[in-house]
């Protein structure tokens, strides 16, 4: 069905919202399209300087059916479990209401609490795993049982050393208990303490800190840059600053919660534009420009865009070129969050704004975190000096919160420099291309096998379809038992029957771990039937495949 | 060998089975509950099977060897 509309959409030039460009596939986002290969280029006229492959196979339908009959399954035992917790039957081990509660309105029946009462405690053991050494390529774990089906854990004191770690932010192999970043930090630490007991505006500005964002400022090539001590409270605390009532914002679905949450409570209206759909957010735009404010009619005060860089859950990178495109054409404000690309994408580690190789200056907010890449804690915005300097007044994580630790903010310098090359090595440099080589490989290796990847092929989040709620349990496990740490994810972070499992590379692993994973991730797949993928990515072996000769070049 | 072979199979579709219908992380007795249903109401659909469909296999021949069958009487007759 969808097949004809689009081939149809690029015969004829449409004019598109970014004015210089008429593709002949729009966009090329394809969901679906079963029985073609997907190996779409985005044709948007001149925007992209490099190749955007980006795909999502459709969920297989008998799969789709499969996944909600276990739901099914899963929901009437639930509905079981719950009854007899009421007659007292069994025990009741989760959160109820008191006695003198019983006539209010009821506070564990929702959707919510029945998932997560009757089905994610069933799996629980995958999720939560203390770990107990420095979360580098490879990692340890504390071993943990549970004797009354995941209610309650206990430690065997036992722990389980050297599991692959496939599953942290640890993007260029920062996080690290050894090497010149340590050694930075613990002297500065000696120096100056850990704590600083202050807010900025108080007693709580360092020289590191301003030495900090001057470098931020440097990295990100803009005016200025501030830091603030927590990635989350940057966006959610000065989302607010930035805009309020009378003001637009235009949010991604898929956007992180601490975007959601500074958007919600800045109180302006909040509109969403379907996933990187360029047509969605340009309907909004222009939506916004005719119609002006509800009932009123004025024009919106301010209009504000706000994407990520890489979406952690998807893979997916923004298409940024169209959305600067589209910004500047409608004179809206852009705010990118770069959490997860700040230092993983791009040939110097700078973001989607080195990826795509556009200019910092037309991305009016860009705000990052120093969680991922570097290895360290903390958030930054940089642009105009106008805006920072506003928000040092305005945000409320500058004027209430407390200041960056100091070792923290070495650890951020460091690394910084050394992805910048100012450390006078090559060191830092290599980690990005380690990182967008592994990630290559990774990539290609779990499609050759036949596993259903979603989002774009640099992305160093590589988002592994389960769809099956029993098998983000069995995935879990299996990987567990074969030492390898992976994160699964499930119902509310994905919709319901896209559960997955993530895997984050890293510029850490070498090639012989990313093959041990690869290696036992086929296994599993092979146990748990998750070869879902009916393209068989042909052009890249140029014979047909099959598992034989994929064990051929295995070693 | 072979044995071990047909073994690790059934093992496999077993596996499997938990895996689709979630048993898999059912407590042992919900799960012996499921399995003990999903025989129950495999067993029954199979017997109806064994018992009706015969039976209504032989009614659908007749009723349509008599509309195929019956009608051309006449035509066959002019033929012939
Ligand atoms: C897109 C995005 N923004 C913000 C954050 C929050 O950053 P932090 O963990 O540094 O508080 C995250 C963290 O996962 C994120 O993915």
């Amino acid at each position: 069905m969808e097949r004809p509309g689009r081939a149809a959409l690029g015969a004829q030039p449409r004019a598109n919202g970014c004015g210089a460009a008429h593709g002949a596939l729009r966009n090329g986002f394809v969901r679906g399209l079963p029985g073609t290969q997907i190996n779409h280029v985005v044709h948007n006229g001149g925007l992209y300087k490099r190749p955007f492959n980006e795909a999502f196979e459709e969920t297989p339908m008998l799969v789709a059916v499969l996944t909600y009959v276990g739901y099914g399954v899963l929901t009437l035992f639930g509905y079981l479990r719950d009854f007899m917790r009421q007659w007292k039957i069994e025990k009741c081990q989760n959160a109820i209401e008191r006695e003198e509660q019983k006539d209010f309105v009821p506070l564990y029946q929702d959707f919510e609490n029945f998932y997560t009462r009757n089905l994610y405690m069933r799996i629980r053991d995958s999720w939560n795993r203390p770990i107990c050494s420095v979360p580098g390529a490879k990692v340890d774990m504390m071993e943990r049982v549970s004797h009354d089906y995941n209610w309650t854990f206990t430690y065997t004191g036992k722990v389980i050393k050297g599991i692959i770690n496939m599953g942290s932010y640890n993007y260029l192999g920062f996080a690290q208990n050894n090497g010149t970043c340590q050694q930075a930090a613990a002297k500065v630490l000696s120096q100056y303490g850990a704590g600083v007991c202050s807010s900025r505006q108080e007693m709580g500005n360092l020289d590191k800190h301003e030495e900090l964002e001057k470098l931020v400022a440097r990295f990100l090539g803009v005016e200025s840059a501030m830091a603030y001590g927590m990635g989350f409270a940057t966006n959610s605390m000065n989302i607010p600053a930035l805009v309020g009532k009378g003001c637009l914002i235009l949010s991604d679905e898929l956007n992180h919660a601490s975007l959601v949450l500074g958007a919600r409570l800045s109180g302006a209206t909040i509109r969403i534009f379907k996933h990187n759909n360029m047509q969605s957010l340009e309907k909004l735009l222009k939506d916004a420009i005719v119609h002006g404010q509800p009932r009123t009619r004025r024009p919106w005060k301010k209009i504000l865009i706000l994407v990520e860089g890489i979406y952690s859950m998807e893979g997916s990178i923004v298409r940024l070129p169209e959305v600067i495109a589209l910004k500047k054409k409608y004179k809206s404000y852009l705010y990118l969050d770069e959490a997860h690309s700040i230092g993983a994408l791009g040939p110097n580690g700078r973001g989607v704004v080195d990826y795509f190789g556009l200019n910092p200056e037309d991305v009016d907010v860009m705000m990052g975190t120093f969680t991922k890449s570097f290895g360290a804690a903390g958030g930054y915005i940089g642009g105009k000096k106008e805006l920072i300097d506003y928000l040092r007044t305005y945000s409320h994580s500058a004027v209430y919160a407390t200041s960056l630790s100091p070792p923290v903010v070495e650890q951020i310098i460091t690394s910084m420099k050394c992805i910048m090359g100012e450390d006078g090595t090559t060191f830092g440099k290599e980690c990005v291309q380690q990182l967008a080589e592994n990630t290559r490989y990774f990539r290609r290796r779990l499609k050759e096998m036949g596993f259903i990847i979603y989002g774009n092929e640099d992305s160093p989040v590589v988002p592994l379809m389960l769809y099956m709620p029993a098998k983000i349990g069995a995935f879990g496990r299996e990987m567990l038992k074969r030492n390898i740490g992976v994160v699964v994810v499930g119902f509310p972070a994905t919709p319901i029957i896209e559960s997955r499992a993530r895997f984050c590379l890293s510029a850490a692993h070498t090639k012989e771990m990313l093959d041990t994973a690869l290696k036992e991730i086929n296994e599993v797949g092979d146990l748990l039937q998750l070869k879902y993928s009916r393209h068989r990515l042909v052009p890249l072996l140029d014979r047909p495949f099959d598992e034989t000769t994929y064990e051929e070049t295995e070693d | 060998m072979d044995i071990k072979h047909v073994k690790d199979y059934i093992y496999w579709l077993y596996y499997q089975y938990l895996l689709i219908t979630c048993s898999y992380v059912l407590e042992p007795w919900e799960q012996s509950m499921f399995h003990t249903i999903t025989v129950t109401v495999f067993a029954m659909v199979v017997y109806t099977a064994y018992v009706f469909v015969p039976i209504h296999v032989r009614l659908a021949f007749e009723f349509f060897s008599q509309i195929f069958g019956g009608q051309p009487d006449s035509t066959v007759s002019i033929v012939n």
